[in-house]
């Protein structure tokens, strides 16, 4: 076998030529698929802007639909007064119910299951988070619906049971930040572990479960299966500021409703209804960003 | 004590090239001192390994007691097991006697939350909660029920670990902003807030730079007059300083296995001038470890 010439020019030699090709075809590859997402999300945005922006005023955002959605004519049929109320109800009952459970979920995870038990608990989780939300939708309607008929409510339990295991996952993950050393300082003062726990635990991972909130509040408002089967039957020109008893119109459905119902000027309003709600999920998607790093900040200085 | 001319010799040596500053003999009689723990034939166990066989020693009330030997040879342990912080740690077991003013700890109907009230603990890397300094003191005699006179307790607990001067003007400023040795110490007036019995300090100075070093073992000094301290130490030099009694561990490894053995315990000026066992001497005079 020949030997190496070292004492040749310091240019690529032997395959590096063919493997620096290599490389920047890979890197290069990388690169745009990134640059591809970022892209998607931009000019969804911008399409979503375009159209829609339009639509927006301080009457639609405030009043209902004029009348009964319908194929036939091509009126324009109001704003998305109530839907707004009624998705903010649904969505914030719902929340209210799936907060403390998630919490103590992802509680008992991380400071009191056994990992024996911690890892069903956790694939069960998995499994409940991989759930269609048509599924559940249909589960809650079968249940809960017939003979009873719709109402707001039990939208808010299928949109519990979508953030339950959202609002555990991103809790567990922000819990098992708080370093374990606190946790023995804490021990060794005479405090018992739920103590610990309340006084300590959960308000260093506080920041942690307000940004998993906020995720599972977004992913939830925008939810279509749930308040489609169980939430749909509204009138859709008046507003109630219950969610039990009766269905509420809500976002998702007037998204729905109004490009249903056929004309210009119904279609813009789609679009308009459609940014109302993505305003609102990347609004709280910044925010959550914001409070993250907040929390982390206060953890590590 | 048989003093041969080879023990002569070693003693010698260790005084020497360490140039250890060797806490002055006490020659206190043991028998006269309040025993605060009694440990006897103690075991401990991890999963089915013996990691420590066979301790026995009394830890006297209102001395320092240092722990010194090679890592892994089970001194930590001992000490975590005097509070019972190893309970959380799966697979821990532990045999034989651990008294504690003639209770002992292992018994059933022990609530380890009231053991660790009365034992407290420092840790090796300082530990302050996310919390302000004031709040860092202030959260245990809060929960313990202790409200009364709240911020003359933190003043005290604060003055009691040399700090007072240092922090009384940003006492609601975050305890993360303190510097590494001033977290230390705020982490031993967090634990002097509660007035335990016994203050355990495993390794409390080994992230600490020399100066944070020596405030500490000064301020051991002082806090010895109200508890009872025993401290884990990587350096031998600084269990001569500041112990009045010392325990050598040693790793024990026979047939593949490592068990941590209780090799020597005697007071800190015997142990490094005239130790009564070869593998004493030789740790101390810097053979090995």
């Amino acid at each position: 076998m020949a030997t190496f010439d070292y004492s040749g020019p310091l240019t690529p030699s032997g395959n590096l030529r063919r493997r620096r090709v290599v490389d920047r075809v890979m890197r290069g590859g990388a690169t745009a698929a990134a640059f591809i997402a970022v892209a998607i999300l931009l000019i969804f945005i911008y399409s979503i802007v375009q159209r829609g922006a339009s639509a927006i005023s301080l009457s639609f955002l405030t009043h209902n639909p004029l009348e009964t959605f319908s194929l036939s004519a091509n009126v324009p049929l109001g704003g998305v007064g109530n839907a707004i109320i009624g998705s903010a109800l649904i969505v914030a009952v719902g929340a209210v119910m799936a907060v403390p459970i998630g919490v103590l979920i992802a509680l008992f995870l991380t400071e009191f299951a056994t990992p024996r038990l911690a890892g069903p608990v956790r694939l069960a989780l998995d499994l409940l988070y991989g759930l269609p939300s048509i599924v559940i939708a249909l589960f809650l309607y079968g249940l809960l619906v017939v003979g009873h008929g719709q109402a707001g409510f039990y939208a808010s339990l299928a949109l519990s049971m979508i953030m339950v295991p959202l609002i555990a996952r991103t809790t567990g993950e922000s819990l098992q930040l708080v370093p374990k050393e606190l946790r023995d300082a804490s021990h060794a003062l005479g405090i018992s572990r739920w103590r610990t726990t309340v006084g300590l635990t959960i308000p260093s991972a506080f920041g942690g479960i307000v940004t998993g909130t906020v995720l599972a509040v977004a992913r939830a408002a925008g939810e279509t299966a749930p308040v489609l089967l169980l939430s749909s039957l509204a009138d859709p020109t008046t507003t109630s500021a219950s969610v039990f008893g009766q269905p509420l119109n809500n976002l998702p459905l007037d998204i729905y409703n109004f490009s249903v119902a056929g004309g210009a000027s119904n279609f813009a309003k789609a679009w308009g209804a459609a940014l109302v709600l993505v305003t609102f999920v990347l609004v709280a998607n910044f925010a959550a960003r914001a409070l993250h790093a907040r929390s982390r900040r206060m953890m590590s200085r | 004590m048989d003093e041969s001319p080879a023990d002569a010799d070693a003693a010698s040596q260790v005084a020497s090239p360490l140039a250890i500053n060797v806490h002055e003999a006490t020659e206190e009689d043991p028998a006269t001192l309040e025993v605060v723990f009694d440990l006897r034939d103690v075991d401990v166990y991890y999963g089915q390994s013996l990691a420590v066989a066979g301790v026995s020693i009394e830890i006297y009330k209102n001395h320092i007691t240092a722990m010194i030997g090679p890592s892994g040879c089970g001194k930590s342990t001992i000490v975590r097991s005097l509070n019972r912080m190893n309970d959380s740690i799966s697979g821990f077991r532990l045999t034989g006697q651990c008294n504690y003013h003639g209770n002992d700890l292992y018994a059933s109907g022990v609530d380890p939350v009231e053991v660790r009230r009365r034992i407290g603990m420092v840790f090796q890397r300082p530990n302050p909660f996310p919390k302000s300094i004031y709040d860092n003191i202030a959260w245990a005699p809060r929960i313990l029920g202790m409200r009364e006179n709240l911020d003359e307790r933190v003043e005290k607990a604060l003055r009691g670990a040399a700090l007072w001067d240092e922090v009384k003007d940003r006492l609601k400023t975050s305890a993360l902003g303190l510097s590494g040795g001033q977290q230390q110490r705020l982490c031993i007036a967090r634990s002097i807030a509660i007035e335990p019995d016994v203050l355990l300090l495993d390794e409390p100075c080994s992230a600490l730079d020399p100066i944070s070093t020596a405030l500490i073992e000064d301020l051991m000094q002082e806090l010895k007059r109200d508890y009872t301290l025993v401290i884990v130490t990587h350096n031998m030099q600084q269990a001569a300083r500041v112990a009045e009694r010392t325990a050598f561990f040693s790793l024990d490894v026979s047939e593949g296995r490592r068990t941590g053995v209780l090799v020597e315990y005697d007071d800190t000026a015997r142990l490094f001038t005239r130790p009564a066992d070869k593998r004493t001497e030789d740790y101390v005079t810097g053979r090995f470890g």
